[in-house]
């Protein structure tokens, strides 16, 4: 789960890392208020979970209150990468010398947490990492021993700092990775980390993404969930996040339904291949039951662009006839207003295939072929 | 033969008494797989399906001699399960359980790894050698005893590719599911050392998914390695969006990193077939293994000893 900037900044400030004074607020009347408290020059930014915001025009600067509440209104009524923003962060202005960039993450390989930093942070740190691996600083995270002072040091000093600024920065570090283990954090980073003038050291903007197999032992951001489908989601993903389903929107005609988030991929793939376009990806996971099979037909049906729904099943835990089951049931509740292609095979295979047989509802035996006939219904529209 | 588990498979089961852990026992015994003993908490002395449970993984090992575990208890308390299980000397643990936060996962690998212990998953369908033990949840009519050693990242795919491979006569040595998260036991590259080894083995089939770096990592090992027996992949989510988690945890393009087409491309340099459609994988090593190895340097050498 994502955290907005200024709900990340709060948790920075409780463990005393450095961050620029500021409030976040929804009205662009309070936004020229709080610039006047602040004093300008300030920096509105809007508070959405997209990543390239600055490059996207999500962040304005002001040099008087009359500015900031321009700037606040200009942004609120604003639609970042599809998402609409409702809150906006107004802060003190930070005057850089130097940006830099300090994140704690996981590698899969290593199979630890790997703390990045770089000299060159900001806006086009992904690109540096890219280009310029040598800009970056990487330590690798022994679980049992964790990180350590020392480790802060050493990064610290690979970034080319010394003295009081090297023991201000090892500090901010060694925070970081305290929140990052205290809040179970998938991701934390602190781009830019500001290096001001006067030789000091801010975080500027925060990214804290804390694990969703973890969110029980944070029960204070279980809440958050609906709060984030109600303003990043479709109407789809919603539905599919309250009956437990995995669902994520793509473009195309083809609704997708299958089980076992490979399989659905290579579903997806397949129709691709073929020449087809899927409108979604849909896994009911393992053991699926007919109510979750017709909660399913009924997401992927709710979306305007579906010309066609393609139901692959390979029953391991999952049984054929359950399947069956959920697709009749579907079909009373909802009705099936497109055409449908069903591929079904696997355990319970026979119950299944007379269920759907008596009822007059085609199947068929393979991946391949059922996804050219998908594609097929797509072009022609039915 | 076949690697990491096989005849002489000893297994308990942690969470025998909930309801997928005394379900999955049934089945792994009809499998004539050896569950020796089962282990809950506070259910001690009773027993599922002729098995005998105990309240700690030590005392059913010691009464029974056992050398692996599967484990079905749910997600806040499996890290604990796992460590149990390392510190009582199991050799093969097997994690079922989805959704274990990553923090503890990166624990459980650390102390594995400190104890010289495989750890197979989190969030997988498990390992199987066919015929001789099934230690997971897979169904196991797809599988028939073979040639092709099979590690996968997904569980209903690999069901699909093992499917095609029992049908063209292959068959499987050993099928091993990875795991779906982004923190799990084994590599592509540490199975891929096992098969090398595995006289059973002649065909490799690697089945990765978007997300993460293994696959690359498994190409830039064959390639620096070599490989006696032909390979083919196959890779889920090219048409997967940036930023998006693709059902499994583990499933998600990070920026430029994970997609199906660096993937797709690393294997390919390193001479590894890349199956288009998930049964292209059955006739692809189907060819190779009749043309002989892919590397005509190892069978000189073959013919020369």
């Amino acid at each position: 789960m994502k955290l907005h900037e200024h709900e990340a900044k709060t948790i920075f400030q409780k463990y005393e890392i450095p961050i620029p004074r500021g409030e976040s607020t929804s009205s662009s009347t309070l936004a020229k208020e709080v610039a006047t408290k602040l004093g300008v020059p300030v920096a509105i930014k809007a508070q959405i979970l997209v990543s390239g915001r600055g490059k996207a025009g999500g962040i304005l600067f002001a040099n008087s209150p009359e500015e900031a509440e321009n700037a606040a209104k200009k942004l609120l009524g604003l639609e970042i990468k599809g998402i609409k923003v409702k809150e906006v962060l107004v802060e003190e202005k930070i005057v850089a010398k130097k940006e830099l960039y300090f994140g704690i993450t996981t590698d899969r390989a290593k199979c630890s947490y790997v703390a990045i930093a770089s000299s060159a942070g900001g806006m086009d740190i992904e690109e540096v990492a890219a280009t310029m691996p040598e800009k970056m600083v990487k330590v690798f995270i022994d679980p049992v021993y964790g990180f350590r002072s020392y480790h802060a040091y050493q990064v610290a000093r690979k970034m080319g700092y010394i003295g009081g600024q090297m023991r201000d920065l090892a500090t901010i570090f060694l925070k970081l990775y305290k929140i990052a283990m205290d809040y179970d954090a998938e991701l934390i980073e602190i781009n830019p980390l500001m290096e001001t003038t006067e030789g000091k050291f801010v975080a500027a903007d925060s990214r804290l993404l804390i694990d969703d197999n973890a969110l029980y032992r944070h029960p204070e951001y279980k809440e958050r969930l609906i709060h984030e489908a109600e303003t990043g989601l479709s109407a789809q993903e919603v539905e599919a996040q309250k009956a437990g389903l995995a669902y994520v929107k793509l473009d195309g005609n083809i609704g997708i339904i299958g089980n076992g988030a490979g399989l659905v991929m290579a579903t997806l793939d397949a129709v691709q291949f073929y020449g087809g376009k899927p409108a979604n990806f849909l896994d009911v996971g393992g053991g699926a039951s007919a109510d979750m099979m017709a909660s399913a037909l009924n997401i992927v049906l709710s979306d305007p662009k579906v010309e066609v729904v393609f139901i692959n099943i390979l029953g391991g835990i999952t049984r054929c006839d359950e399947v069956a089951r959920g697709i009749l049931e579907a079909k009373k509740r909802v009705g099936f207003a497109k055409p449908i292609v069903i591929r079904l095979v696997g355990t319970n295979e026979e119950e299944g295939r007379r269920i759907l047989t008596e009822a007059s509802i085609h199947f068929l035996d393979s991946m391949e072929e059922a996804a050219m006939k998908a594609v097929e219904i797509a072009k022609t529209g039915g | 033969m076949g690697v990491f588990v096989g005849k002489n498979t000893r297994a308990i089961v942690q969470g025998i008494t909930g309801g997928q852990g005394s379900f999955h026992t049934r089945l792994m015994l009809d499998y004539e797989t050896r569950i020796v003993a089962g282990v809950t908490p506070f259910k001690g002395g009773t027993q599922v399906h002729g098995v005998p449970v105990y309240d700690t993984v030590d005392e059913a090992v010691e009464k029974h001699e056992a050398n692996a575990s599967i484990i079905f208890v749910p997600a806040p308390f499996a890290a604990d399960a796992a460590f149990e299980a390392i510190e009582a000397g199991l050799k093969t643990i097997v994690i079922i359980t989805e959704h274990i936060p990553v923090k503890d996962a990166i624990q459980v690998m650390a102390r594995a790894k400190q104890a010289g212990v495989t750890i197979i998953g989190p969030n997988t369908p498990g390992i199987i050698t066919p015929n001789e033990c099934k230690l997971g949840i897979m169904p196991a009519h797809v599988f028939r005893r073979g040639v092709a050693g099979v590690a996968s990242r997904s569980g209903t795919l690999t069901y699909e590719i093992a499917t095609s491979l029992s049908v063209s006569g292959l068959g499987q040595s050993t099928c091993i599911g990875l795991g779906g998260d982004p923190i799990v036991g084994l590599s592509f590259v540490d199975v891929l050392k096992e098969f090398e080894r595995d006289k059973q083995t002649r065909a490799v089939a690697l089945i990765g998914e978007i997300g993460g770096n293994l696959e690359e990592l498994a190409a830039e090992y064959i390639a620096n390695e070599g490989y006696s027996k032909p390979i083919a992949a196959f890779i889920a989510g090219r048409t997967a969006p940036t930023g998006k988690r693709m059902g499994h945890a583990g499933a998600i393009i990070m920026g430029q990193t994970g997609t199906a087409g660096s993937k797709i491309e690393a294997f390919k340099k390193a001479g590894v077939y890349v199956a288009e459609k998930p049964k292209d994988i059955a006739r692809l090593l189907a060819e190779r293994l009749k043309k002989g190895s892919m590397n005509p340097l190892i069978d000189d050498l073959r013919k020369s000893l």
